[in-house]
Parts: structure tokens; sequence; C-alpha cells
């Protein structure tokens, strides 16, 4: 057995209303990938923020032991210099500073007490590569998708050339290939001895990369287990406290797959000014339409474009016979369409305020300031969708800020089935959501189509897309290049659809 | 270089001896932001027009900017001299540098300036305020007897119209034992604060009784000192005297009306003194001092009625 | 509104007996009704208001006297009610602006101009009171939606856009009687500042009337809702459907209404109209009660109600100065130390670590 670089033992963590962790332990060895398990809430996060300092533990609990000495980080500056670095499940860089600005920060390269710019720009660039990203680093950061921004993000990480590095699910945004890219930079450093904490709801991922894995349960800990000799019914078992298939029961029915269902939206020839080109798409009433492609291929351009927050140069677009020209969301929103954007952070969530005013708001904007939804039916609203899509907290009153990431995703969710779209935009609704509720969340899919409402859904899980679609839009380079429904819709086609030059 | 100063001196004096009475005179004034800088500026104006000298006249609108560039222009415009009401105290070496090339005499009135040279400016003619702060104490002294509880508004705090009205005003009571001030604050030389500071004096000083006057560093404070005194149930005038500093009309109609008893007036009219001064320069005389006080005469109810037809009307 | 579904549940199926233990496992961590503390926010400041109050106490016991006079209410008690009058309402329009994220340097030139109007008119012109008032009130609101369209149409930071009225406003003021200090007699208006209605000074209906309508107008409609999420996370509101132009034109609308009505009782307390000095520096005072309040200049939760006691401490720390008989050179250095302390009592960060230095001091004599 190797010997352990970090071991935490132990450790207990109490918010207002919640216990996030009850006496955890983690132990780290020299050159592993270790990943952490659980559901959404478990308290991973926790556990991350804690070792790293971004977070105390609870007072007179625990022991941290890093490097063969008891440690207790108090910031994560701290814990860097230490050696352990840390990629957050929430990006928190610097939206205006530039990517080079970014990926440095703090211990730019000087000479003289001075910034060499030209110098890191080059190291920036270096960098990158490894990442097969080549982007402009003088452009500032907001300029990029999540993805480049989470891809740049875990450049940071590993350039700080740690002992432990942390990442807190990297891979909730990024393509496949990506994927690939990064397990490449990842097995390269384990090879450098470097231990590497691994969190993702991406069962495929675990197996592929991880040496090891610990799970964690209700914020407490279930196990430690060799990835190799634990087979994945018993680590949902261990995640979940049952198997996964208890919990589909009865059978949802699909989406209703008839060809002559009449077209609810249709976008005809739409131009974006330098986004998408010449886009047509069908949705047919009560069916749900995927969209897939790479990274920048136009899927969420398409989304704005629909939800009016891109203007449309030409073409039209047609929603229940009527033409659809919405100049912002909430002309949109009158329409009857909903969105439920990429960005969760800068788009999506309200952080200060309740998952209440969250999931309340769409609904009374759609409503307009006069009809006000008074405090109770926001409680009912709210209640009965904690209870639906099982989002774990003490009570409605909890800022949304203070929720784990995935459970964020629900309420989100929440919020636009709480307005009865005609026409619901999905846009990578099941980022960074466990497996339990991702099952869930594809059989509520289908549900709601089956009760009439249409959808489009854009996510870069192919398995996912073909689970409930009726039919498969391919987008590349900003341009629909396929359409695939019936037999031929599968991962291995749209792969082949994404890939073909 | 002597030679031609000498040349160029001759020069305009013997223009002004052939022509004294087209003498041209600049004057930077501040702007109108009271009344009693507009009673200022009208008095410049009306003994401008007596002794039949060219005014010309710009108003800065409080900016110091401004000023400077009113001054520059009656350099370019050749004008015989130039007064200066400054609108703050620094920043007037580079302006005056330039008026002393052009060797135009230039004379400050009211606020001061600090140039650190003064070979810059002829003179500078101000009130005195202190003089003003003793003449209230004294009138208020020859009233009560010497025997007094004052309330003292004063001005912002740093201001020096406050400093000194204050000093020459304690400098006076502190020769008769029976008179001194029990409370002293800041009412900004504004109504609204003076109302304010008063109301919460008079209710720390027992509602007001004892209280036998009420010292204000202008007229402002005062006014508002005396609807505090008449909310707390009291008669100011004859239950409290008010004396105070400045002369603005409404303080005369208080007077009038029997609310008020005597103020100082801040003398608006700078002008007469000011263009003595430059006649004198002009002419020759280079004996000047660099400080010339005038003071205001103090007013009472007496001759508050009249006064405030008078001064209503301007 | 169509209905809503009959059922999305698909989750909590409980389908056997162990489902339900798993259940009320994920149940046991959590505290219903534990996760917000709503109260906490008013901890500090009330209790920072009661202390300076007690402070006033103990250094003259007649403080709290309070009598009754020719129909009205008299003592320092009521004298800070009726002084904090104009800071209070300005407050109350202030918060909603730093609500969204704004902030409103202008209020203070706002309340010279409606004053200046107000006075002009009952000198200048046989008007009746209501449409003096009505004047001044309009030229707030206009004064208020100009900031507004600055900062939501034009796209202009808001201190910036605020700034310009903040200056031209006193030269406007000005303008408008001719620099003069204009005085009036209207025993009517004059009402506005100095009248008082069931013992109590005019001033504070007009602050309890406002604070109300604001209350019922922003917290029985969804715009107190639509306020906080545009301040919180302006993208995220778009995306909502916010109107957050029209939002944020309506706080600076709201404002300048304030300001107006803080100008009217400035102007009438003393009868006269000075462009200068009228609302001079208080729009500082506004943006401290916010802040003494509790709420964050970043924008996001707000409380009207915390903003007026925000005020209050204000204007009792002004008295309590005034009281002591401490000289006037003073005022600023313990009216800067007690908003310190006040302040840094609000802040956790300051909290924790005065509290673990007690406890260190404790365990080192231990
Ligand atoms: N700052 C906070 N204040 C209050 N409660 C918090 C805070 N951060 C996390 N929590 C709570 O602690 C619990 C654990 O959250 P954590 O973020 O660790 O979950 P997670 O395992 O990372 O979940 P996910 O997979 O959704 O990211 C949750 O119930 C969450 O609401
Ligand atoms: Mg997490």
């Amino acid at each position: 057995m190797q010997e352990s670089v970090l071991a935490l033992e132990n450790i207990s963590k109490t918010f207002p209303g919640v216990k996030a962790l009850q006496g955890v332990q983690l132990t780290l060895r020299a050159g592993e990938v270790h990943a952490l398990l659980g559901e959404n809430g478990a308290g991973k996060s926790t556990l991350v923020k804690v070792m790293t300092g971004a977070m105390r533990k609870d007072e007179g609990t625990g022991r941290m032991c890093f490097d063969g000495k008891d440690r207790d980080f108090t910031s994560p500056s701290e814990a860097q210099k230490a050696g352990i670095s840390t990629v957050y499940q929430e990006v928190n860089l610097l939206p205006n500073l530039s990517v080079a600005q970014n990926l440095f920060l703090g211990h730019e390269p000087k000479r003289f007490a001075l910034i060499q710019h030209s110098r890191m720009q080059q190291q920036a660039r270096e960098l990158l590569k490894q990442f097969k990203l080549d982007i402009d680093v003088t452009a500032p950061l907001n300029q990029f998708s999540v993805a480049v921004q989470q891809l740049i993000a875990i450049a940071r990480g590993v350039a700080m050339k740690a002992k432990v590095l942390v990442l807190d699910e990297p891979t909730a945004s990024l393509d496949k290939d990506e994927v690939e890219t990064l397990f490449g930079v990842m097995e390269q450093l384990k090879s450098e001895g470097v231990a590497i904490v691994f969190i993702s709801h991406f069962l495929d991922q675990v197996y592929r990369i991880s040496d090891r894995i610990t799970v964690l349960r209700n914020g407490q800990f279930i196990g430690e287990y060799i990835t190799a000799e634990l087979p994945r019914p018993k680590l949902i078992e261990a995640m979940l406290g049952k198997e996964l298939q208890a919990m589909h029961g009865q059978h949802q029915p699909g989406c209703a797959d008839s060809v002559d269902a009449p077209a609810l939206f249709k976008m005809d020839k739409v131009c974006v000014k330098n986004s998408i080109e010449n886009m047509d798409i069908l949705v047919p009433k009560g069916q749900a339409i995927g969209m897939a492609g790479l990274l920048g291929s136009g899927r969420t351009e398409v989304c704005r474009a629909i939800f009016g927050v891109d203007s449309v140069a030409s073409g039209q677009m047609q929603l229940a016979d009527a033409p659809l020209k919405p100049q912002s969301p909430a002309e949109a929103i009158k329409a009857g369409v909903a969105l439920c954007p990429e960005d969760r952070k800068t788009d999506g969530i309200i952080g200060p305020l309740s998952i209440r005013e969250n999931i309340a708001l769409a609904l009374q904007a759609r409503l307009g300031w006069w009809r006000y939804l008074s405090k109770a039916k926001q409680q009912a609203l709210a209640d009965k969708y904690i209870e639906e899509l099982q989002i774990a907290t003490p009570d409605a009153e909890k800022p949304i800020g203070q929720l784990s990431g995935g459970n964020q995703q629900k309420v989100i969710l929440a919020r636009w089935l709480a307005t009865q779209p005609q026409l619901l935009v999905l846009d990578e609704p099941t980022r960074g959501i466990d497996i339990g509720a991702h099952a869930e969340i594809l059989n509520l899919i289908k549900r709601l189509c089956h009760d009439g409402m249409s959808l489009l859904v854009t996510s870069s899980e192919l398995e996912e897309l073909v689970a409930f679609a009726n039919k498969v839009v391919v987008l590349r380079d900003r341009r629909k290049v396929s359409e695939l429904s019936g037999e031929d819709m599968t991962p291995q086609h749209i792969m082949q659809a994404i890939a073909e030059a | 270089m002597k030679l031609s100063t000498i040349l160029a001196t001759g020069i305009t004096l013997s223009c002004l001896s052939v022509n004294a009475l087209a003498l041209t005179i600049g004057f930077a004034q501040v702007g109108s932001e009271s009344g009693w800088r507009t009673s200022f500026s009208e008095s410049v104006k009306a003994e401008a027009k007596k002794r039949g000298i060219d005014l010309k006249f710009s108003d800065a609108q409080q900016k110091q900017e401004n000023q400077i560039k009113a001054v520059r222009s009656f350099i370019a415009q050749g004008v015989d001299a130039i007064i200066i009401a400054p609108v703050v105290e620094t920043g007037w070496k580079p302006v005056l540098r330039e008026a002393k090339r052009a060797r135009i005499p230039v004379v400050i009135v009211d606020r001061n300036i600090q140039v650190g040279d003064d070979s810059l400016f002829v003179t500078r003619i101000a009130s005195d305020f202190s003089e003003e702060g003793r003449k209230a104490a004294q009138w208020l002294m020859d009233t009560t007897q010497g025997n007094c509880k004052i309330v003292e508004l004063q001005g912002t705090v740093g201001a020096t119209a406050a400093i000194d009205r204050a000093q020459g005003f304690n400098d006076v009571i502190g020769k008769y034992p029976n008179a001194n001030i029990v409370r002293s604050q800041t009412g900004e030389f504004t109504r609204t604060k003076g109302k304010e500071v008063m109301e919460s004096i008079l209710k720390a000083e027992n509602g007001g009784k004892g209280v036998c006057a009420l010292w204000a560093h202008n007229d402002e404070m005062a006014l508002g000192g005396i609807q505090a005194i008449k909310e707390a149930g009291l008669k100011p005038g004859s239950d409290i005297l008010v004396v105070s500093v400045d002369g603005v009309p409404d303080y005369f109609k208080a007077m009038a009306d029997g609310d008020a008893n005597a103020t100082v007036e801040l003398s608006p009219h700078l002008g007469g003194p000011a263009f003595d001064v430059i006649e004198k320069y002009l002419g020759g005389d280079k004996n000047i001092p660099k400080l010339i006080s005038t003071t205001g005469d103090l007013f009472t109810q007496d001759t508050a009625a009249a006064e405030y037809q008078k001064r209503r009307l301007q | 509104m169509s209905q809503q579904p009959q059922s999305l549940s698909i989750v909590n199926k409980v389908d056997s007996p162990a489902d339900e233990a798993l259940i009320a496992a994920r149940k046991a961590r959590y505290s219903p009704g534990k996760s917000t503390n709503a109260l906490g926010r008013y901890l500090w400041p009330v209790s920072a208001l009661v202390l300076l109050l007690l402070v006033n106490l103990f250094m003259d016991a007649s403080f709290f006297s309070i009598s009754y006079q020719d129909g009205r209410l008299y003592g320092s008690l009521i004298d800070i009610l009726n002084r904090s009058a104009p800071v209070a309402l300005l407050a109350i329009g202030m918060s909603v602006v730093i609500a969204t994220g704004g902030i409103d340097l202008s209020v203070g030139a706002v309340m010279a101009i409606a004053g200046a109007v107000c006075a002009g008119m009952l000198v200048g012109g046989n008007y009746s009171l209501f449409t003096v008032i009505c004047a001044g009130l309009t030229v707030g609101i206009v004064a208020g939606l100009v900031n507004g369209g600055l900062v939501s149409f034009l796209g202009i930071q808001p201190i910036v856009a605020t700034l310009l009225l903040m200056v031209a406003g006193r030269g406007v003021a000005q303008l408008i009687n001719q620099g003069q200090i204009v005085t009036f007699q209207s025993d009517a208006f004059a009402f506005i500042g100095i009248g008082a209605f069931l013992g109590l000074p005019f001033p504070v209906w007009l602050v309890l009337i406002t604070l109300l309508l604001s209350q019922l107008l922003l917290r029985r409609t969804a715009l107190g809702l639509f306020i906080e999420a545009v301040g919180c996370n302006a993208s995220a509101s778009r995306y909502l459907g916010i109107n957050d132009k029209g939002v944020k034109l309506f706080v600076y609308g709201l404002t300048g209404f304030c300001a107006a009505i803080a100008g009217m009782i400035a102007t009438a307390d003393i009868q006269g109209a000075d462009g200068n000095n009228t609302g001079l520096w208080l729009e500082l005072d506004a943006i401290l009660a916010v802040v003494i309040g509790g709420a964050a200049l970043s924008g996001g939760r707000f409380s009207l109600v915390l903003s007026v006691v925000g005020a209050l401490i204000i204007q009792t720390l002004s008295t309590t100065i005034i009281l002591s008989g401490l000289p006037a050179k003073f005022n600023l250095l313990i009216k800067a130390s007690v908003v310190l302390i006040v302040l840094l009592l609000q802040s956790d960060v300051f909290r924790q670590h005065a509290q673990s230095v007690l406890k260190g001091l404790k365990g080192g004599k231990a």
C-alpha cells in the first residue's frame, strides 16, 4: 500500500439547519485518482471546501494530516501554498480579466517586481495547448463558453504544480473529446506522483480514470473501495442506499412518436449575427427533440435565439402558428417559451434569494408585478417541487446559493416547469445532477411531452438524448448537419454525424 | 528693462491724468449664491457708476476656473486694475503673476488668498470678523448690564468667520464675570441646522428657562433659532435676546417684528474702499497696507423697519 | 394561467419500508425552519438604537420625558423622530435604489429643487396649496425619472448619472429663485414642516405614511421581489423575463418622489427655500442609514423598516452630540466612531474575529 499524502478523519461540518458532514474520513495516496461520490447534497463539495481551507470544519471535530503533519488550513491560499490545488465546482475566476491573467493570477511571472505580460501570455498558450485549447489568451474570460471557462479553471489548477489536485465536477460541462484530453493530463500528473481527487456524477468516467472510490451519503462516510473490485450496481447501492431499478418502479409512457404530430415550433433559415446560420428546426407538439453537437457548435445559440436573448437577423420562427419574434426573454415567455439556461451561475440562480422565491419568480414575472403570488402560494409551489424533484434542503427559505450544485439545477428546472410553457427549451438540464435524479428527470421529460408539452433539449450525453428524444438534430460549426430519428438515432450514429468533416 | 518699466508707468500715468474718467476695472465676483453676495455685487456696480468707472463684471458661478478665465480676459483687454473676490484661497499664483507681468494692480476683496508672495496683489479688503464679534458682545453686555447666560450657534467648524467672531465675542464677555456661554454648537451657517440645534439646546437647558440670549454667528442660523424659540413657547426678542452678524433683509424684518434684537452688518459695501485704494495706487501712492479691514454698523430694532424697507427694495 | 399538471411526482415513491427508512435518514439531517434567521437582521441595528437612547438616559434623565403642550407632544424623543424625517424619507427611496445595485447621489439636490419650486410658487403667485404640493412632487418624480432613464436606458453608471444632477441640481434650485433665499408666509404649507397631528409632528406622519404605502407597493405586489432579483443577479433576472430597465426606472422615480417630500418638509420647516443648503450632504446620510440598516451596497435584499431605523440612529446620534454639550469640533469624530462601531457589529467576519480574540484572552488567563 502506498503511503497517504492526505488523511482526513472524523470531519464534521454544520450549517444552520443542515448537518452537511458527520464524521467523514478520506485518505489520499500519492499517484492515485480518488473518486469522491455521492448524491446531490451528499456533502462532497463541502468536504472539499473544508479540506482546502475555504470553510472551517466544526470546532473540536476531526483531524487533517497532510504531508505527515497535522494541518488545519484557514484559507485556500494557505492550502495552495502547502501544495493543495483546487478547482471548485462553481468556477470562480474573474470574468473581466483576460484568460492569461486568470491563469496566473497571484503567481504571475515577474521580473524586478513587474509582471512580464508577454511571457505570461506565452506560458498561458503553452499551458492551454495541453488541453488542446487554441484561443486568444488576451481576450476577457467572459467571452468564452462555460466549457472553455471550466477548462481554463482546470488548467489553472494544474499549473500550480501541487502535490494534491482537487477537481470538483470538472467534466460537468465538457464533451467527450475534452474529457479525454483532461484524462490524458490527469494520467500524466498521476505518473508524476500527484494525488487527484475527482468528483463526478458520470460513473463511466469514474470507472475509466479512478483507482479508488470514497462514497458519501447524507453527509456520512459509507465506505472506501478499490474501483476495480467494485461492481457498478454495488456502487450505486452504496450511493443511493438502494438499487436504481427499484426507483424506476412503474414505466413511464414515452413521448408520442407519431409522424403526423402537428408542428408547434418552427425555425426557418434563421441566422443570428456572428452566430448560427440557416438553422431549420421543427418541434412537433408533444414531442421532445434533442440537440447534439460539440462545444461551440451552436446549440446554446439556438436556445438563445428562440428565447429572445440574441436577436434574429434573418429567417422566421413560428410558435403555434403565430410568428415568434421575441426581442427579449420577457416577450418569449409571454408567447409561451421557457429556457433553462446553460450557465447556471450567471444566468440561472439568484443566489441570495430563497428557494421559494427562485422557484416562484419565473411564474411571477410572467403574471406581471401587479398579480402578486401570495407567500402562501409561493410556499405551496416551492414545497411541491422540493418534494417532487427531491431537492435536498431543510426548508424553502434557504438561499439557493447555499444549495449543492445539483440541487440548484433542480430548482432552476422547477422554476420553468412552474410556468407551464408550450415550448420548454432545456440547455444541458442534467448538468451536475446525480444518477438517481438523472433517471428521474429523463422520465419527467417523457412525462411532460406525454402531457402535451413540446421540448427542445440540449445535452452532451448522447445516451441520455436517445433515451427520450423523438428526433436528434446534430449541429456542427453553427449549422445543422443532420437529423436522426428512429433506428438511426443511436449514440454511434450521432457521433459519426458530429465528427464527419 | 528698467527703463521700459518706467516708461510704461509713465505712459499709463499720463493716460490716467489725461482721462481719469475712463478708468476700466475688471471685477471677478464669486457668483450670486446668497443675498449678501447679491447686495455686494449691486453695491460695487452702483459705486462704479457713481465714480464713472467702466466696470467689467464677471460672475464665476462659484467656480475658480471661471474666475481665472475672467481675470485672463481682463488682462487681455488691458484693464487698469482688477478686483477679485476669490472663490477659494489657493491656486491664484499663476494668474496673479500674469497680471503682475502685465503691470495690472490686483485688489483682493472679502475672502483671503494664499500666494506666499505679497507683491502679487496690492491689498486685501475684508471685514474684520473679530471686530464684528466684539461689537455684538458689547451691545449685549450693555443691554444686560453684563448679566447673561448665553447660547451660541457657531458657524461651520473651522471657518475663519466662525473662529474670529467667536474670538472677538469671547474677548469682550470675558471682562464680565456674570456673563458666560452655557451651550455652544455648530449650526453650520444654515437656517435648518440653526433651528434643529436650538431646539435641542432649549430642551437641554430646561426648556430655555434661564437662557438670556442667543448669539449666532450669522443671521440665517439666528432666524432658525428664532423659530425654535417660538415653537418652544418662548418669545424671542424678549424672553431670549437674539444677536447676530450679517444684516440680511429677513433678519431686519424679524427685528422690526420684535423677534430679534441686534445684528452687526457684514458690510456688502466693499466697492468704495476698493476703488479708493486703486485710485490711490494708480495715483502713485504705493504705501498701502496689505490688509484693510472694514466693519459694518450694528443695527437694532429702532431702525429695523426703515432698513427693511430700504433693503427689500434693492 | 393553465392549471398545474395533476402530478409530476415521480421520485418519492414509497414502495417499501426500506424506502421509507431511506427517506427518514435523509430528512434526519435537516432541521426545517432553521436555515435562515429572519429576525437576525434586526438585532444589531435595533440594539444600536436602544443603546444610543440609553446613553442619553444616562447623561440626562429628562431625555425620555415627554410632555403635552399646545396640542403637540414635546420632548427630545419627539425631536429625534421629527428631525430624522427627511433622512428617513430619503433612506426609504435609497433602499430600493441600492437594492438594485445602484445609488442616487442627487437626492439632496432634488430636495432643494422641490423646495425651491414650492417656495417660488408660494411667493410668486396665487396657487392653491394642492397645486403647490403636486408641483413639488412632480418635479421630484421627473428628476428621479431622468436619473432612472440615464441609468437604465443609456446604461450610465448610477454614481455618474446621479452625480450630474447632484451638481447641476443645486444650480437649478438657485435659478428658480434667482439665487435668493426665498421666505414665504403660508401657514398651510408651513404645516408640512412644523404642524402636528394627533400630537405627533406632521413630518413623522409623512414618514409613516410613505413607509406604509411603499411597503404595500413593494411587498404586496411583486415589485419588491423583482427589485431584489435584479439587484442580486441582473442577467438571471433578464432570463426570468423581468423587465430590469423598467424596474430601475421605477426605483429612481420612487426615490425622486421621496426626496420631493423631504424637500418640502425641510422648506416648510424654516419657511424658506435655500437652494444652497437645503438637503446639503443628506444623500450621504441617507446612504449611511441604508448601510446601517444592514443592506449591502452591491444590491440585493432590502428592508425599508431597517433603513428608517438607520435614519433614527443617525439622528439620535446628532441629537446626543448636541445635548452632550461637547465642543462642536468633536461632532464628526464622534459620529464617525459610532457609525464604525455599528457597522463592525453587523459584520460577521468582525464578530467572529472578536469572539476568537476574546476566547484567546480568557484562555490565556485560565
Ligand atoms: N454555505 C452553505 N450554507 C448553508 N448550507 C450549505 C452551504 N453549502 C452547502 N450547504 C448544504 O450542505 C449540504 C451539502 O452540500 P454540498 O455542496 O457539499 O453537496 P454536494 O455533495 O457537493 O452535492 P452536488 O453533487 O449537488 O454538488 C447541502 O444540503 C447544502 O444545502
Ligand atoms: Mg457539489
